[in-house]
């Protein structure tokens, strides 16, 4: 049996009604806050140090970007560790404050979908990371104009544009989490403790487990343990397990698309650097291509989270 | 006979095993309200939300203004104002926005939006504080802010998910008024409520829910007739008379000495002038003479009653 009307219908007022929301609540503002600040923070440092040091470099915009220096971490780094902190932060109460506020069956006994709720409420959240991205890469781009007095090359540009749109599915996904926990969970401090698990597990711990997962599954083959090294498989099989976490994903794209000389992300064979020209830089479309496989991974992660999410909504009974 | 708004015919939900509403009819017609009246847990919500497409239809027919809510919610839901139970709004926006928000979502033009919100805020005497945040709202304003939104839709079928619940007897019967001033522009009127008194004196017909059925449906004179057996029942306090000059009035069926002078009458009509003559003529003296409204709870007490000796 099909249902009738758009599942659209009210999309436009639920998407605007949360991004005001959003907007103007404190919780953001000091989300905003933070991550402005410790941005601001590496930026200055990384200027200061690009000034004297690298004049001759022909990315600087991106070094900005990049650039660590104890006892603060690079920007991107910050950012990795940021983006996932305020997407939770933005969609852990998102479905389940409407229940405790009770306001839930109200809202749909208006004449829309809840497709219509969800969606709405997925892409403000999403519009919001989006505004406070794009005020943040735009100061950077600013404060580099500004303190380093170079204009950015046209390729400089569309590397750390398209690390922006990349940040933003990033934040999409930790973003598409923090729903679905919202829709799972009726106490939003249950979702909240959940998203934040998750993230945590995801960011800290896998990275220590992955190496004992790949020593259970494979076991090391003694020539391997002769010379001290992992075998072929077992490097392959970290790979992949690491790649399971969105923030390896992020890595590995920020590595190829903000330094320009990444040429291979996993193992490299003497034989396959044959007539390579070490440390000269990649061309754009190169080094996206290089990358592409991560990238459509996490827009892949957004879209399967949400379908999950769309799915435990839709069979959710309203009544609280 | 006025047009039927909403008719449901064999409508059953069920929670896996558990049965919530089993096999129920029901008529609202234009222009009349309409209790559905039960304890709590009985299936008077799980009904509502059906009738509104909220929730899955097991089994059975609904018909809402002609649309079948289960495949075409949208147009049934343009059509109902729903006031839900312990109805929530947003507490950061003022009810003047909270509404906004609502007629965005129903598509009310944006020309006449202003005009619709200000005089349904002011129909449920809210325009007071319309520029105030909800937050600050009591309940009793909380449920008069949630019937402005069905005014505000201007809904051909009301329903109100136990709409008096937690007021106190100054905002309930506000409420009640209000909910008559509906029934006056011609909206029909479905209300559910758990407090059987409080709604028998706006209800035009009820329905008594047990247990996921309606055991009971038809006006609240019907009720009565049904299940207390069609009789007056007659309160006396009188000095100088007894139950057999009392029991001697043609129609009385049954009289019961209560004590202190004071006494039941079952009778086949309205018989308080003919006891007073004859208690007068008989040289005693009437002290008191009441008759009893039948009143929904005595009916829903002595249907159960019933109920349960015959099971």
């Amino acid at each position: 049996m099909r249902r009738k009307g758009s599942p659209w219908t009210g999309l436009a007022p639920v998407f605007l009604k949360e991004l005001a929301d959003h907007l103007g609540s404190a919780r953001m503002r000091v989300l905003e806050w933070l991550v402005l600040l410790t941005g601001i923070a590496a930026v200055y440092t990384a200027i200061r140090e690009i000034g004297t040091v690298t004049a001759q470099d022909p990315f600087l915009l991106l070094r900005l970007f990049t650039h660590a220096r104890d006892p603060l971490p690079s920007f991107v780094s910050l950012l990795g560790f940021l983006i996932p902190l305020v997407a939770i932060g933005l969609g852990f109460d998102a479905v389940n404050s409407e229940f405790s506020r009770r306001t839930m069956s109200r809202v749909l006994a208006q004449p829309i979908y809840r497709d219509a709720l969800l969606v709405g409420k997925f892409l403000a959240g999403l519009g919001t990371l989006a505004i406070s991205l794009v005020a943040l890469w735009l100061l950077i781009v600013g404060l580099g104009l500004l303190l380093l007095g170079v204009p950015p090359s046209g390729e400089e540009v569309l590397r750390s544009f398209t690390f922006l749109v990349v940040t933003l599915f990033y934040g999409g996904v930790w973003l598409a989490v923090a729903i679905l926990f919202s829709v799972l969970f009726r106490s939003p401090a249950t979702s909240a403790l959940c998203a934040i698990g998750l993230w945590l597990l995801l960011t800290i711990l896998w990275p220590i487990l992955v190496p004992f997962v790949v020593q259970a599954i494979i076991p090391p083959d003694p020539a391997a343990i002769i010379l001290g090294v992992s075998s072929l498989e077992q490097i392959e099989l970290q790979q992949t397990l690491a790649r399971l976490s969105p923030n390896t994903l992020f890595g590995e794209i920020v590595l190829a698309l903000l330094h320009p000389s990444t040429r291979a992300l996993g193992l490299v064979f003497p034989a396959q650097l044959q007539g390579a020209l070490l440390g000269t830089p990649l061309p754009f479309g190169e080094s996206l291509l290089l990358v592409w496989p991560q990238i459509t991974g996490l827009i892949a992660a957004v879209i399967l989270l949400f379908a999950i999410t769309y799915v435990s909504f839709q069979r959710q009974e309203i009544r609280a | 006979m006025s047009a039927v708004v909403i008719s449901a015919e064999n409508l059953t939900k069920r929670y896996g095993r558990v049965v919530a509403v089993d096999g129920i009819n029901l008529a609202v017609r234009r222009g009349e309200i309409f209790g559905l009246l039960g304890p709590n847990g009985a299936g008077k919500t799980t009904t509502i939300l059906m009738l509104l497409g909220l929730t899955d239809v097991t089994a059975g027919r609904i018909d809402v203004l002609g649309f079948d809510p289960v495949r075409d919610p949208l147009e049934v839901k343009r059509r109902i104002g729903y006031l839900p139970d312990s109805v929530g709004f947003y507490d950061n926006l003022t009810a003047r926005e909270n509404l906004r928000y609502t007629a965005r979502l129903a598509r009310i033009d944006r020309s006449e939006m202003d005009d619709r919100i200000t005089s349904a805020l002011a129909r449920v005497r809210l325009d007071q504080v319309a520029d105030r945040r909800v937050a600050t709202f009591s309940r009793g304003m909380r449920q008069r802010l949630g019937l402005a939104e069905v005014l505000l839709k201007r809904a051909e079928v009301a329903i109100l998910d136990e709409p008096t619940s937690g007021l106190d007897p100054q905002s309930t019967y506000e409420l009640l008024e209000m909910i008559r001033g509906l029934k006056a522009d011609g909206v029909a009127v479905l209300l559910s409520s758990h407090l059987l008194d409080r709604v028998q004196s706006v209800c035009d017909r009820v329905a008594l829910f047990h247990r996921g059925r309606i055991a009971l449906q038809g006006t609240v004179a019907d009720l009565a007739r049904e299940v207390l057996g069609g009789g007056f029942t007659i309160l006396v306090e009188a000095r100088g008379t007894d139950t057999a000059a009392l029991a001697a009035i043609p129609g009385v069926r049954q009289v019961t000495d209560e004590g202190d002078g004071r006494f039941r009458l079952m009778a086949d009509a309205d018989l308080r002038s003919e006891v007073a003559s004859r208690i007068v003529s008989g040289g005693g003296t009437l002290l008191r003479l009441n008759m009893l409204d039948p009143s929904l709870d005595a009916i829903y007490a002595r249907y159960f009653e019933g109920a349960r000796d015959a099971a």
